[in-house]
């Protein structure tokens, strides 16, 4: 069988010894939460730590604090993925979040697997989630050991794919991400945004030092109001199967109407089908502050629509998730629409 | 069901013999297995499809430190194959590599890390040479090739044969050809009322067993050799290695460990299983290899890509006046049991529907990918696909109820097929019947939900081949039994539990004969210096096949059981029975007595109680040269109604419900059937909505290269892609059988994929003549409906090739009834 490579395993019991660890040992060091991702791409070389830095006796990354008056939920890194599914204020508040996290892979994996570890999702690619003997006889790519991008021969930069259930909702529900790294003794601690946190270059995709360590998430409120009147949040996910997938495209929306039904505030991301999520700022101006005809929603659509740029690295065809893409929006609309 | 209530054991559900230790993770696997001193083997493998082996140096490898052994192809030269027809494979590439994942050499080590470490320290120095990926390319002319895959430009200055995979190829790459001709065709499509034209796809899939092989060899000191192995067939891989190993077979030792899922593809004998024996006479250490995830994708024997022209005439009664078959199989790397797959793709047509004349062409290609083999259903899903998806566009030609259309026609019981096959029973009409009246088929079917489709299905199955792989007239089946003064029945017996339940089958035999406790029973398989010969576990065979050995065996020890039992208590043999552990006089004149008392009257009377029982099936088929490859003793028949929902603008689409009615003959043991059936249609089902084995190939990509050689990135379904099923067994009670057995493992399978392509159809119209049927696909035909064209997706071109001519076949003298 595939053997998991040997590497010293710490295991710290405050955020500031972790990221100590991590400032101590350098590039050998790599943080480990859920490792349902980590362990199986340590088997194919992917990674090479030597010391592996364990998250889970740290009590700070396992926080779930929701305040009704305002300041909305903080959500620790490490809390696992079933708890982000399962939790009542989560499916009460922020029911997107709670899909999205009950769509990662399988039970077992979600037990194991934490949100802070699915926001950091390594971007994946048909030429790279591959073992070591395969990536050798490919001639090894981009991404890792090698210096051509299979996907596209002509790309100056990795084109993986992000691949995190969560993260589009992330951005579509503005969070600010909390990381800390080390400064001399003490912490050090800095705010980004979601839609910052990502970026669109599947070799170097977050927004953060080797050194930092996601802490925290924090959503703001979103009211559902009355009535049907308020936000209405989603998320849509296209995979092959119903489970033990990741998505091929991830369609997170986020609308607020007004007493009279126009749209006060849109929000739509799309997922897996570029190296980050992909915000939709176009067609979310199309509909802000205006009524939801048919033929904004079609416009709207279509700008959203136009975002997606899949390309052969995942699995069903490219041509395919770029039909969905649409047809996926025009489903959200179709929910909001239908109370 | 015409139930024999009195039976104690046969027809029941009892929990599988083995069921327990599973349950409760205390079965052994072969990868469970640890020796003390135990050495850990890796095998390095080719990067490059097709390419010459110019060096290979392993002087590094041996000093790495944890490194006690290497060897290369040249070690163990003898090459082998599971037909005598095809003895292509080597333990280690010698001279050239066929595929990725073709193995040059070996190393063993104190851990698999070391093992593993060590591959790296291995120089191989390769020519590359031009590889073939395709069916089309396969086909060429070798004066037609081809192109030099570093460059991907013609290479005029390569010599033709260099793109030759095997010279032994009938031509070219084109391993084996087959041309048989029942009847006459030309006559039958002239006098059909309705002539259809049709071309199916087929993709190839992976039998994806959750044991990943696994092997481990043992060099005694007295110079035997050991081989644990996760194996379907112990019997032939006990035959390769004293081959490849140029030993008396006496001196080998062959045991099957239980078998984490098989489908098939343990059935051929492999490069790990010679290569620990080899490792572990040069180390004199045991060794162990145990393939990882990938590994086993390479070695596949999966289900062969075939591509399908099929042409047939009806008349307006639905009758069949001629149907003719030209298959084109990629074969992948090697032979395999690649020439009786291909035999299989024509051979099994003709048993649900009278044909009344026929004709098969077949070719299949070699090809520098994963060697394709037997898969559930070995060579006949692919044509059954086909077959019932052409019914179901007849029907609609002829605006009949598909159901109807097949019930109208079918092989009736005691009959020959076309192709000189015999066919006892047939519970085809009453599968039919019954799925049908379940499901609700006739009325659902008409209904114009769109979104909402049914469709229907058959097959039929052999219950084991009629001939064994290699030539010889002795048994198929062997069975020893021995019985214990205290009442302990030993059975022993070459056959392979590989989950299917064989073992469990073997106790309730003899618990049913001996009137005691399954638990009584204890089974001894599967280990070549303790049980006699059994074929192994393929086509479908061992419960047929055992089941009438077993009843040979254990049929004299009951009457020496009885007849001592009759002497002792004074009353005549005949008015004895055994029931429930107990010697019982049938109108209940005597006092019972225990089994464990009888059993010693026995041995007073007979001495050491034992007794050896054998099977050979009945000698039946045609003459013609290919005849071998269809004959079995009975054949399972099976229907399948799915009901899909698919979203007409995304393709998108669930299976609802399966209803699957299965002529099992007679259940030997129920609950384990039901099992068979549901695993066959969840099979059935995986392969035909997402599962291929497919590889990379154009000028942008290395060639060859397995796209998906991962449990993640090869789709199946998952358990929440897995419908109800509703399962419904038909006992047609057939003469050839144990107690009427036939078949379970492989025939369920069969009607499942052509079922979901028909409610497809029914559901939106869009007709997927391709396998996998994938949202894309069915996304397309609803494009081209909309804009007015064909809804039909699949294949559109057919090579163009000329065939042997024909063999003719006269049909048999009387081709309706025996």
């Amino acid at each position: 069988m595939l053997r998991l490579p040997p590497f010293e395993y710490h295991a710290p019991k405050s955020i500031a010894e972790a990221v100590a660890l991590k400032a101590e040992y350098g590039e050998l060091a790599m943080y480990v939460a859920g490792g349902t991702d980590l362990f199986p791409n340590m088997k194919r070389q992917q990674f090479t730590p030597q010391n592996l830095i364990g998250l889970r006796k740290i009590p700070e990354l396992f926080q779930l604090v929701f305040d009704q008056d305002g300041t909305g939920l903080t959500l620790g890194a490490g809390v696992s993925l079933n708890e982000v599914a399962e939790h009542p204020d989560i499916l009460k508040n922020y029911p997107a979040l709670a899909k999205a996290a009950s769509l990662v892979s399988a039970p077992q994996l979600r037990n194991m697997g934490t949100i802070g570890g699915n926001l950091c999702l390594d971007t994946r690619c048909t030429y790279y989630n591959q073992s070591y003997q395969w990536r050798k006889a490919l001639g090894f790519c981009l991404k890792k050991s090698g210096d051509t991008c299979w996907v596209a021969r002509s790309s100056p930069k990795c084109l993986a794919v992000s691949s995190s259930d969560c993260a589009p909702v992330m951005v579509a529900l503005e969070a600010e991400f909390c990381l800390a790294s080390p400064a001399g003794e003490a912490v050090k601690t800095r705010i980004v945004p979601a839609s910052e946190f990502y970026k669109n270059d599947g070799a170097n995709f977050l927004n953060k030092t080797a050194d930092e360590l996601l802490v925290s998430i924090r959503l703001p409120t979103y009211y559902s109001g009355k009535s049907g009147i308020g936000w209405k949040m989603n998320y849509r996910k296209l995979s092959r199967r119903n489970a033990i997938d990741f998505p091929l495209l991830g369609v997170a929306t986020a609308f607020r109407q007004k007493d009279n039904g126009d749209c006060a505030e849109a929000r739509i991301v799309l997922g897996a089908v570029g190296s980050s999520p992909l915000r939709a700022d176009e067609a979310e101006k199309i509909l802000q502050d205006g009524s939801l005809t048919l033929e904004r929603i079609e416009d709207a659509v279509q700008a959203a629509a136009k975002l997606a740029k899949p390309l052969d690295n995942t699995d069903m065809t490219l041509s395919y998730r770029k039909k969905m893409a649409s047809r996926f929006i025009t489903e959200a609309f179709n929910e909001v629409l239908k109370v | 069901m015409n139930k024999n209530n009195n039976y104690q054991w046969i027809g029941k559900s009892w929990t599988k013999v083995d069921g327990l230790a599973k349950a409760k993770g205390e079965t052994v696997y072969a990868d469970d297995l640890f020796l003390p001193r135990m050495l850990y083997a890796k095998m390095l493998r080719s990067p490059h499809p097709h390419a010459r082996i110019k060096s290979i140096d392993i002087s590094k490898a041996l000093k790495r430190s944890g490194v006690v052994a290497a060897m290369t192809g040249k070690d163990l030269p003898i090459p082998f194959g599971i037909l005598p027809v095809s003895q292509d494979e080597e333990t280690l590439c010698v001279d050239k590599v066929r595929m990725i994942g073709d193995p040059v050499a070996a190393v063993a080590a104190i851990d698999e890390e070391t093992a593993e470490a060590a591959l790296e320290d291995i120089v191989v120095e390769y020519e590359i040479l031009p590889s073939i990926l395709t069916i089309e390319d396969g086909l060429k002319p070798l004066s037609e090739r081809p192109v030099r895959e570093e460059s991907g430009l013609p290479a005029p200055d390569v010599p033709a044969a260099e793109a030759q995979i095997h010279e032994y190829a009938d031509s070219g790459n084109i391993h084996k050809q087959v041309a048989l001709e029942f009847g006459d065709t030309e006559t039958g499509f002239a006098e059909a009322d309705h002539i259809r034209e049709e071309l199916f796809y087929y993709e190839g899939n992976t039998h994806l067993p959750m044991e990943e092989h696994s092997a481990v060899a043992q060099h005694g000191a007295d110079g035997r050799v050991t081989l644990w192995s996760s194996t379907q067939t112990p019997h032939y891989v006990h035959r390769a290695l004293a081959k490849v190993l140029e030993m008396p077979a006496s001196q080998i030792r062959v045991i099957a460990t239980p078998v984490g899922g098989g489908f098939g593809g343990k059935t051929d004998p492999f490069q790990h299983e010679m290569v620990v024996c080899k490792l572990a006479m040069m180390t004199g250490r045991p060794v162990k290899l145990t393939l990882t995830r990938e590994e086993v994708f390479y070695t596949h024997r999966g289900r062969h890509p075939v591509l399908m022209f099929v042409k047939a005439g009806m008349k307006s009664d639905g009758s069949i006046t001629a149907l003719h078959f030209r298959n084109f199989l990629d074969g992948g790397a090697y032979g395999s049991y690649g020439v009786a797959s291909t035999f299989y793709t024509g051979a099994l047509q003709t048993v649900t529907y009278p044909i009344a004349n026929y004709k098969f062409e077949a070719m299949r290609v070699f090809t520098n990918k994963a060697p394709c083999g037997p898969k559930r259903g070995h060579g006949t899903p692919q044509p059954r696909f086909a077959l019932e998806v052409l019914l179901d566009k007849f029907a609609e030609d002829l605006n009949l109820d598909p159901a109807e259309l097949r019930l109208r026609h079918l092989m009736p019981d005691n009959s020959k097929t076309i192709n000189h096959l015999t066919v006892t029973t047939n519970g085809l009409g009453e599968c039919i019947r019954k799925v049908t009246e379940s499901s609700g088929f006739q009325k659902r079917r008409t209904e114009s939900t769109l979104g909402k489709g049914i469709g229907l299905g058959c097959g039929s199955y052999l219950s084991g081949a009629g001939l064994p792989i290699y030539w010889n007239k002795m048994p198929h089946s062997g069975v020893q039994i021995k019985i214990d003064r205290g009442g302990g029945v030993t059975i022993f017996c070459g056959s392979t539990d590989i989950g299917q339940g064989s073992n469990s089958v073997l106790a309730g035999i003899v618990a049913e004969e001996l009137g005691i406790g399954i638990e009584q029973v204890i089974v001894v398989t599967a280990d070549t210096d303790l049980t006699p010969v059994d074929l192994g576990s393929y086509s479908s065979r061992v419960t047929l096949m055992i089941g009438n050995a077993t009843l040979a065996a254990v049929r004299p020890l009951r009457e020496q059981i009885l007849s001592a039992t009759a002497e002792v208590l004074k009353i005549p043999a005949e008015k004895l029975t055994l029931r429930r552990g107990q010697v019982v006089s049938k109108n209940g004149s005597v006092e019972p007595v225990s089994f464990v008392d009888a059993v010693q009257w026995a041995e007073t009377k007979f001495g050491t109680l034992g007794s050896v029982g054998s099977y050979t099936p009945p000698r039946r088929g045609g003459k013609f040269k290919g005849a071998g490859v269809g004959p079995s003793p009975n054949y399972s028949y099976s229907a399948c109604v799915a009901e899909v929902t698919c979203d007409p603008e995304s393709g998108l689409y669930s299976v609802d419900k399966l209803w699957l009615a299965h002529d099992i003959g007679q259940a030997i043991n129920e609950k384990l059937v039901i099992g068979q059936v549901e695993g066959g249609a969840y099979m059935g089902l995986s392969e035909a909505t997402m599962e291929a084995q497919v590889y990379r190939a154009g000028k942008d990509n290395p060639a060859g290269l397995h796209k998906t050689p991962s449990m993640l990135d090869y789709k199946s379904l998952t358990a929440l892609d897995m419908p109800e099923v509703e399962t419904i067994l038909i006992e047609t009670h057939d003469p050839e059988g144990p107690y009427g057995a036939k078949e379970a493992g492989q025939g369920p399978l069969l009607p499942i994929m052509p079922a979901i392509a028909n409610a497809i159809n029914n559901a939106v119209g869009v007709r997927v003549d391709e396998v996998p049927i994938t949202p894309e696909k069915i996304f397309q035909g609803l494009q081209n409906l909309k804009k007015g064209k064909s809804g039909r997706i699949g294949p559109k071109k057919f090579p163009k090739i000329t065939f042997p001519e024909a063999l003719k076949v006269e049909p048999p003298e009387d081709n309706s009834v025996l």
